[in-house]
C-alpha cells in the first residue's frame, strides 16, 4: 500500500510551500476556500451516514431493553452489557489471546520475509517476491481457510511429522493441542489468524526496511560493530514504525475474525465475533449483539491506544 | 531462536587479537545472512501451502459430497465450474458489487485524496482521523453496526445494502492510495500548465490525470478484490443475497465441491496475468 509512495518524501515539503503562498489560481480566494469542503462533502456524507451513525445506532441498542414482540426501549440498559460479559468472557478474552499469539507468530514470520526481499535479493527479483507474497491472498479467504483443513487433517502428513518430532506432545502439554490432535485446536485457530492476516504484517515492514539508508549499517561495520549489534541498533529500531503499523493491521482484523474460528476451530475455540455473528444473525437478540459488539469495539480501541503510545515513546528513545 | 543463541558465542570475542576476531565476526555474519534467507523462503514456502491445496483439488473428484480428501484425478470441475446450482450466480453478484462499489469508492475517495493533499483547511486533521477509522475498525463491529441501522430504519436488506457496505469500507482504503500517489507528484508541474493558459479543466484532465492514474488504477484493484472477498461484513448485510464468499461459507457446511477450487485458482490465475500485465505497461511507459 504505502509501498506506492515510497519516494514521496522530499516532495512533501516542496508541495505545501507553494499553496501556501500565492500560487492558488486567479478564481477567486472564497471559491478556492470552499474547494476542499466541496471534494471532500461526498465522502464525508457517506461516511457519517454509514460509518458513523450505524455506530451510534448500535450504541443506542445496546443500551436499549425489550425484543421483537414487546417492542423496543431505551432505557439506559446497562445490564446488557453485564450480561454479555457474565455470559461470554470467555469468548471475549479467547479473541484478544489467539489474536496476540497470532500478531507475535505473524511478526515471527514476516520479519525474515521482509528482510530477506528488502536487503538480501537484487533489483530485479524484489518486485516478483512482492507480486507472490500477495499473490495467495487472490483466492478467497474462506476458500484458503478451508484449505488448511486439508493439510492440518488429522491423518494428513503434516500432523503426522508434527506428532513424530513430539511437537504435538509440547502442545499437548500446553493445552494449545489435544490427543495429538490439530484440527478443532486453538493452534489451528492461531495458525489460520497467522496465515491470513501474514501479508498485512509483511507489506509495512518491508516498506520500512526497504527505505533505510544502508550507509548507516556499513558506517556500523566500519565502528566494529558485530552484524547482530548492527541490526539490534540500527535495522530493528528502524523498522518500528513499519513494526507498530504491521501489528495493529494484523491484531485487529484477527480479533474480529471468526472465520478461522468456525472453520479450523470448534465451540470451545468460538471467539467474540462467532457470538456477534450468532446473537445478531440466528439468535436476533439485537440489544446484547450490540452491547458485546460496543465492549469489543471499546476493548480495542483502549489497547491500541494504549499500545501505539508505549511503542510511540520507545520509539523516540 | 537459532538467531538469538548465535550471537551470544560472539560478544565476548572483542578483547582478543583483531584479526581472528574480525574472521569469527564474518563467519557469524555469513551464518546470520543465510539464516535469514533460510526463514524468508520458509516464509514463502509457509504462504503457498494451503494455495497448492486449493489448485491440486481443483482436480479431485471427490467420492462425497465434500472436496477436502484426495479420491482421483478429474477435469470434470474445469471443464463444468457453473455446473454446481447457484454458484456461478453467485460469483456474477460478487463481480457486480465489486465493480459497482469499486467505481463509487474510487470517485470519493480520489475527491477526498485531492482536498487532502492540495488543499490546507479547517479540520483536516479530523477529516484524516476520521477516514483512517473505518481501516482500523474491526468487521464485525462495522458490519454489525450497519445491521442495526439498516433494520433500526426499515431499509431493506438486499443488493443496495451490500454496494453501500462495501463502498464505505472501501473508501479508505482508496484515500490512502491515491494520497500516496499525490503526495509525490510535484505541484509545479499543474502550476506550469496553468502558467500556459491551460484552465483547470485541461489542467487536471491533460496533467493532473494521467500523472496520478497508476494511484487510481491501485486504489481500483484494491477495492475490487476487497469488496470481492469480504464475508464478514456481506454476511450482517446481505439478507437472502448470496455472493460468492457466501457461498463458499454456506457450502462448507453442506457440500463442498471442487468447482469451488477451481474458481479459486482462476481468480489467483486473473489476478496474477493483471499484475504482470501492470509490469509490462509500467516498465514500457518508465522505457518511453
Amino acid at each position: 500500500m504505502s509501498v506506492a509512495g515510497a519516494p514521496a518524501g522530499p516532495a512533501l515539503g516542496r508541495a505545501a510551500a507553494p499553496e501556501a503562498g500565492p500560487g492558488g489560481p486567479a478564481s477567486g480566494a472564497r471559491s478556492g476556500r470552499l474547494t476542499p469542503y466541496f471534494l471532500l462533502l461526498p465522502l464525508g456524507l457517506a461516511l457519517v451516514v454509514f460509518f458513523l451513525l450505524p455506530l451510534l445506532s448500535q450504541l443506542n441498542s445496546s443500551l436499549t431493553s425489550g425484543g421483537l414482540e414487546e417492542g423496543y426501549r431505551f432505557d439506559w440498559a446497562v445490564g446488557n452489557y453485564v450480561e454479555v460479559w457474565l455470559d461470554y468472557w470467555p469468548q471475549f478474552l479467547r479473541s484478544f489471546l489467539y489474536a496476540a499469539a497470532a500478531t507475535v507468530l505473524a511478526l515471527l514470520i514476516a520479519y525474515p520475509l521482509a528482510y530477506t526481499i528488502a536487503f538480501k535479493v537484487g533489483d530485479g527479483w524484489r518486485p516478483v517476491l512482492l507480486v507472490l507474497i500477495v499473490a495467495p491472498f487472490f483466492t478467497s479467504f474462506l476458500i484458503r481457510t478451508l484449505a488448511w483443513t486439508t493439510v492440518l487433517a488429522d491423518d494428513g502428513w503434516v500432523v503426522a511429522a508434527l506428532r513424530g518430532s513430539g511437537v504435538l506432545f509440547l502442545t499437548d502439554g500446553v493445552g494449545l493441542t489435544t490427543d495429538g490432535r490439530v484440527l478443532a485446536t486453538p493452534l489451528a485457530v492461531i495458525l489460520g489468524l497467522t496465515y491470513n492476516f501474514l501479508p498485512f504484517m509483511t507489506l509495512p515492514l518491508y516498506a520500512s526496511l526497504e527505505k533505510q539508508d544502508r550507509s548507516l549499517l556499513q558506517a556500523s561495520g566500519d565502528l566494529y560493530a558485530s552484524a547482530w549489534d548492527g541490526f539490534w541498533k540500527i535495522t530493528w529500531p528502524l523498522s518500528l514504525p513499519g513494526v507498530v503499523s504491521g501489528t495493529l493491521l494484523t491484531f485487529i482484523p484477527a480479533t474480529g475474525d471468526y472465520v478461522n474460528a468456525t472453520f479450523l476451530g470448534s465451540m470451545r475455540e468460538s471467539m467474540a465475533g462467532n457470538v456477534i455473528d450468532a446473537l445478531f444473525l440466528r439468535v436476533r437478540d439485537y440489544n446484547h449483539a450490540a452491547a458485546l459488539s460496543i465492549s469489543l469495539m471499546v476493548a480495542i480501541v483502549a489497547l491500541v491506544v494504549h499500545y501505539v503510545r508505549r511503542a510511540g515513546t520507545e520509539d523516540l528513545v | 531462536m537459532a538467531l538469538l543463541t548465535r550471537p551470544a558465542t560472539e560478544t565476548p570475542a572483542p578483547p582478543r587479537p583483531a584479526a581472528p576476531a574480525r574472521r569469527r565476526g564474518r563467519t557469524g555474519r555469513w551464518v546470520r545472512d543465510h539464516l535469514v534467507t533460510f526463514f524468508g523462503i520458509a516464509a514463502l514456502v509457509y504462504l503457498f501451502i494451503p494455495i497448492a491445496v486449493v489448485v491440486v483439488f481443483s482436480f479431485n473428484a471427490p467420492e462425497g459430497s465434500f472436496n477436502y480428501t484426495w479420491n482421483r484425478f478429474s477435469l470434470d470441475a474445469w471443464a463444468n465450474p457453473c455446473s454446481v446450482e447457484g454458484l456461478c450466480a453467485s460469483l456474477g453478484l460478487s463481480i457486480k458489487i465489486a465493480l459497482l462499489s469499486t467505481v463509487a469508492a474510487v470517485v470519493l475517495g480520489t475527491l477526498a485524496a485531492f482536498a487532502l493533499v492540495r488543499h490546507e483547511f479547517r479540520g483536516k486533521a479530523l477529516a484524516n482521523v476520521l477516514i483512517f477509522v473505518p481501516m482500523a475498525t474491526p468487521e464485525v463491529v462495522a458490519g454489525s453496526s450497519l445491521l442495526v441501522l439498516f433494520v433500526g430504519t426499515g431499509f431493506p436488506l438486499g443488493q443496495t445494502t451490500i454496494f453501500i457496505a462495501h463502498t464505505v469500507f472501501c473508501m479508505s482504503f482508496v484515500v490512502v492510495t491515491v494520497k500516496a500517489r499525490l503526495v509525490g507528484l510535484d505541484p509545479r508541474l499543474e502550476q506550469a500548465a496553468q502558467d500556459l493558459y491551460a484552465n483547470r479543466w485541461q489542467t487536471f484532465w491533460r496533467i493532473t490525470f494521467p500523472l496520478i492514474l497508476p494511484g487510481v488504477v491501485a486504489a481500483a484493484l484494491l477495492s475490487f478484490s476487497l469488496s470481492f472477498d469480504d464475508f464478514i461484513i456481506t454476511n450482517f448485510n446481505s439478507g437472502s443475497e448470496v455472493t460468492f464468499p457466501m457461498y463458499v461459507w454456506g457450502a462448507a457446511k453442506k457440500a463442498l465441491p471442487p468447482q469451488i477450487n477451481v474458481i479459486g485458482t482462476a481468480m489467483l490465475l486473473i489476478a496474477l496475468a493483471v499484475t504482470i500485465a501492470g509490469r509490462v505497461v509500467g516498465d514500457r511507459r518508465a522505457a518511453r
